[in-house]
């Protein structure tokens, strides 16, 4: 690219004196610093700089009023001495791991099934916008819209009731570690399908028809073409389920009617009681683990490559 | 093409009715309550209907109880905006800026992916403490923009990167050769064909924005956006009222995407009308 440059440069460099070439280079070094220069601003002051204050606050100290600037270590001690904390990671990951297992599932069968099975490109991209059209809508009220559904006179009690399958309405329906996981599920398989999808539209068709000529079943080509070709995809819709699951608070608050705790939770109360400090702490905490995870599951793919 | 044939076995059907279920799943939670906003003025939060009205979608907009929801709304419309444009405008230049490796360029690539890895929790507790120390009173347009920016811009980038490699630069290649200015090709050729997919930036910038909430959380200030005030609604609001401005706000977010989709359709037809008049 930069070999085509060259002519309309050079003629233009030759008109003007030296001097301005020179300037021209420089000019030139400073182009992508200027471009990339608001998205750069913008991170450095609104994600970077922000989380080094949640490091810096974590060690500070505080009483019911106020914050102090300090270097203590008590809000680590008391958040990884107390077993509340390690209740409520394990409450956290067993919510991330239901999720992601089930978001999977369901991620790869529809992912397989569009890219797969549906032969017409237009009825591709439409079913694949069905799929897609309700992550561009509100969280909250998706969540919202499971009450009539779940609740105790909810619509599922009371087709079971009628059905005779049972003769009184279930009470784990709404507000459970259930709902929770539906919730999740229902909030975030879109995360999964989008990118497995992505990976098996790259699939050359043509291994897939030398593994069909040199006699495998379907369930074979599935399982060793398909499935070790989608795992770049199944590993950023992985990145995205899991780490939005492990911050989430208001699903599991909405959908658990406060019987549930997750770590999310726990920093959001600690906020709304203004201990600033602990939260920061349980905060800088969660980033390791949320970091460590997405460590072991880049190891898997270079994301760079898969755009 | 007779493995098509072959293919539209058992498996074909059974698929498509796990497609069809789930899509049923995403969808159904939604048209129960739009039904149930319908719901006449004595009926409650779950079947059976009590008559059918449009009692609480009135009620809705009467009722200043239920809190400042036209000015929520309103904020939350500019604050779309805003982050819409400035999505589009800064990921289309960083995409620019990474068509070529630059010292640094890695890092704010990580810099970039980490905004997507980080809890959004995290991120509102970290500008609120950030605006607390500072002295600075955080705001929907300040801290809330800022912190909004941090979700929607990676997802910009991403895309950007995305169009990039598909790009073919040939295009600009045969624009210089025929003496175009770098402003003129970038203008007249780059722009043009890129200008769909931005219209998808612009899409995710609006509608990530217009439902953020836990990067809202701590970082709005005094002033509410219609997330913000719809949580409110669902921990003292017990009547289909929550339902009716749950239709209205998904009827709004599809008229949205609509729009979105519509303009991008258009614009393809325009194109093959205008290469097919070309040839």
């Amino acid at each position: 690219m930069t070999v085509t440059a060259v002519p309309p440069e050079a003629s233009s460099a030759s008109a003007a004196p030296r001097g301005g070439g020179v300037r021209r280079s420089v000019l030139r070094r400073a182009v992508p610093y200027l471009q990339a220069g608001p998205l750069a601003l913008t991170l450095l002051v609104f994600l970077l700089i922000p989380i080094l204050t949640i490091v810096a606050v974590s060690f500070w100290d505080y009483d019911s009023i106020r914050i102090y600037p300090d270097f203590v270590l008590t809000n680590y001690e008391e958040l990884l001495t107390s077993p509340v904390t390690w209740k409520t990671y394990l409450n956290t990951v067993k919510f991330a791991a239901l999720t992601w297992v089930i978001t999977l599932l369901i991620g790869f069968t529809v992912a397989y099934f569009l890219a797969f099975h549906v032969q017409s490109t237009t009825w591709q991209m439409v079913l694949f916008l069905v799929c897609t059209i309700p992550f561009w809508t509100s969280n909250i009220i998706r969540m919202i819209s499971w009450i009539p559904f779940l609740g105790r006179n909810g619509l599922l009690n009371s087709g079971l009731i009628s059905a005779g399958l049972i003769d009184r309405p279930l009470e784990f329906l709404l507000f459970s570690d259930f709902a929770v996981v539906l919730a999740f599920v229902h909030l975030y398989a879109l995360f999964m399908v989008v990118p497995i999808f992505n990976s098996m539209m790259r699939i050359d068709r043509a291994l897939v028809e030398a593994a069909r000529d040199g006699g495998a079943s379907a369930a074979q080509v599935v399982w060793n073409v398909i499935l070790p070709l989608a795992k770049p995809g199944i590993a950023i819709g992985s990145i995205f389920v899991v780490t939005l699951v492990m911050g989430d608070f208001i699903t599991v608050r909405l959908m658990s009617g406060g019987q549930s705790a997750s770590i999310g939770l726990m920093i959001a109360n600690e906020i709304s009681l203004l201990q600033y400090p602990a939260a920061a702490a349980n905060a800088v905490v969660l980033l390791a683990v949320v970091l460590i995870m997405v460590v072991a599951m880049l190891r898997i793919v270079d994301i760079r490559k898969e755009l | 093409m007779t493995g098509n044939s072959n293919r539209r076995g058992l498996s074909f059907y059974l698929l498509a009715a796990f497609f069809g279920l789930f899509v049923l799943f995403l969808y159904g939670p939604i048209a129960t309550i739009t039904i149930l906003s319908f719901q006449g003025p004595e009926g409650g939060l779950t079947f059976p209907m009590n008559g059918v009205s449009i009692h609480w979608f009135r009620n809705l907009f009467e009722q200043q109880a239920v809190g400042d929801f036209g000015g929520s709304f309103r904020r939350s419309i500019a604050l779309g905006l805003t982050v819409m444009v400035l999505t589009v405008l800064f990921s289309l230049l960083a995409g620019f800026a990474f068509r070529r490796r630059f010292p640094g360029s890695g890092a704010l690539f990580y810099l970039a992916v980490a905004s997507l890895i980080v809890p959004s929790i995290l991120v509102s507790l970290g500008i609120g403490l950030l605006f607390n120390i500072l002295g600075i009173e955080p705001a929907w347009h300040s801290s809330a923009l800022g912190a909004h920016l941090t979700w929607t811009l990676p997802f910009g980038l991403l895309i950007v990167f995305a169009i990039f490699n598909r790009f073919n630069s040939a295009y600009e290649e045969a624009a210089r050769d025929l003496g175009a200015t770098p402003w003129q090709t970038v203008r007249h050729v780059v722009l043009p064909i890129l200008l769909p997919s931005l219209i998808g930036v612009g899409l995710f910038g609006f509608t990530l924005s217009y439902d953020e909430f836990a990067r809202t959380l701590m970082t709005a200030g005094s002033f509410n956006t219609l997330p913000l005030e719809i949580y409110g609604m669902t921990t003292n609001v017990t009547t289909p009222v929550l339902y009716a401005l749950g239709t209205l706000t998904t009827l709004f977010s599809f008229t949205v995407i609509g729009l979105f989709l519509a303009g991008v359709a258009i614009l393809r037809r325009r194109r093959l009308r205008r290469t097919g008049a070309a040839r």
